[in-house]
């Protein structure tokens, strides 16, 4: 089972509370995270990445584990820990605004 | 007993303000979307319990929200959650959101670029919805005027969006280019008489007119003139602002330019300046009384570089001959230290009888007339800054 960590504002979006807990068939990448986030709430689809590119939107990162994953290739497996379970996948809004 | 719906869209939120008729007391409820940007939100004339909102927001995009009981409640339209992500035939849910620029074949056009900045081409990228229309009879149909400029349609309630795309495809749209604010559609007027015609307005293209609903395009431009383009009688480049109509009579569009107040008496196809004797004829808002064809409201704004009320006085300019005479409306707005902006989307009308008239400012305060403009009073104080109001006349 893979914890997803999302800003505030998409959890209210996604009519959730706390921590997504997500099944991930096959290898677990970035990609296969998000695809199977926006399969269980369409609603996300278009607000973590763009619509239409796929791109990751630029005030949006991606850390697990201590890292900043959010250059990562889409396709690289994701840390163990993730993939496990025992970390979260956290996708976090880009502070700005002093 | 009638009443009023007042729908407004703020920096951080939406709010709905609602009063019986005599617009006295007024309940509000939000913010509706907290902490997100509400471009604009807006009622369905063939059906005033359906609701549009624009919510977007410079992290997570674009979101259409629909309400299906006058704002109580909302959702994206097709995606509610926990639910199989594709509908019958496989039809992907979860598309409300999606606003792709057409590049098929059958336009017989690459539609890429615009003019930038530096003056190269740029690729046309979406970035939100400013303006929302809803079709005046059927309540699945709705417009979406879009940055960067382009006109979209959705027939089922918001569901899925298809770009209009013979308005970029005309033949002038690799010479738009973006204002202070970006290249934005944030005008749609739709005719009451011939559902064929509705207009649209960029920044900074210009006006344009279709007459075979959406085909074709062209522009409506002259008899503007703007200095801050190389050729002030260009036929695309103006900055118009706001385009308003009264639905008795069609033909007769009045528009707040950059600077310039204007009107025109054949649909577009030739603009004369009616500014007068206006403090100053920059600003955002017009709008046209409900019951009065000729009497239109204004809010000028001190200049381009000052997006603010002249000489610290918040002033709506009336004028009852169609343009060239107004008259300051000041009755319970401020008329000192008051250095609001009114933006282009933030004053409409109720077709009461007696007409009001609302506005909203930059400054968080939403003011009604419930007397066509000789009193104010507002309705909230404190919102964030206001981008849009609309209003609903109840039954």
């Amino acid at each position: 089972m893979i914890r997803v960590v999302l800003p505030s504002h998409l959890r209210a979006l996604a009519h959730v509370r706390g921590d997504v807990e997500l099944e991930v068939e096959g290898p677990v990448t970035q990609r296969a995270v998000l695809d199977a986030l926006e399969a269980r709430y369409p609603m996300l689809r278009g607000t973590i990445r763009d619509h239409v590119t796929q791109e990751r939107r630029a005030f949006l990162r991606i850390f697990a584990c201590s890292e900043d994953l959010s250059h990562e290739p889409p396709d690289a497996l994701l840390p163990d820990a993730v993939a496990s379970g025992a970390e979260p996948l956290l996708i976090i809004g880009a502070i700005a605004g002093g | 007993m009638s009443g009023v719906r007042v729908l407004v869209g703020t920096r951080k939120g939406a709010f709905v303000l609602t009063a019986d008729g005599k617009r006295e007391h007024w309940d509000v409820s939000g913010p509706h979307f907290a902490g997100w940007e509400i471009y604009h939100v807006k009622g369905s004339p063939a059906d005033p319990n359906r609701l549009f909102a624009s919510q977007t927001s410079g992290w997570f995009g674009q979101i259409i929200q629909r309400s299906d009981d006058g704002g109580k409640t909302w959702t994206q339209p097709g995606t509610p959650p926990g639910e199989p992500t594709t509908g019958p035939g496989g039809m992907p849910k979860g598309e409300s959101n999606k606003f792709q620029y057409d590049s098929s074949s059958e336009t017989g056009k690459p539609l890429t670029t615009h003019q930038f900045y530096d003056g190269t081409q740029h690729p046309w990228e979406f970035k939100r919805v400013w303006h929302i229309e809803p079709s005046l009879t059927d309540p699945d149909t709705v417009y979406a005027g879009v940055e960067d400029a382009a006109l979209f349609r959705s027939k089922d309630g918001g569901k899925s969006w298809q770009e209009l795309s013979g308005l970029r495809g005309h033949g002038t749209g690799p010479k738009w280019q973006p204002g202070a604010g970006g290249m934005c559609l944030h005008t749609i007027v739709l005719d009451p008489s011939n559902p064929q015609r509705m207009f649209i307005a960029i920044s900074a293209a210009g006006a344009f007119r279709t007459d075979d609903a959406g085909k074709t395009w062209r522009p409506i431009n002259q008899g503007l003139r703007s200095q801050y383009i190389p050729d002030p009688t260009a036929e695309i480049g103006h900055c118009v602002h706001r385009i308003a109509m009264h639905r008795s009579r069609p033909g007769v569009l009045f528009m707040q330019k950059h600077w310039d107040v204007m009107r025109s008496d054949n649909a577009g196809d030739l603009w004369q300046e009616v500014s007068g004797n206006l403090p100053t004829d920059f600003g955002f808002v017009i709008d046209v009384h409900a019951h009065e064809p000729e009497t239109v409201y204004v809010v000028p704004i001190k200049s381009d570089g000052e997006h603010f009320v002249p000489d610290g006085k918040l002033r709506v300019y009336r004028s009852r001959s169609g343009g060239n005479e107004w008259e300051a409306l000041t009755k319970g707005l401020p008329q000192k230290d008051c250095y609001v902006n009114v933006l282009r989307d933030a004053m409409a009308v109720d077709s009461l009888d007696k007409c009001g008239i609302y506005f909203g400012t930059t400054g968080g305060q939403v003011y009604a007339s419930a007397d066509a403009g000789d009193n104010w009073t507002p309705i909230v104080r404190d919102l964030p800054a206001v981008l849009s109001v609309e209003v609903q006349t109840l039954p």
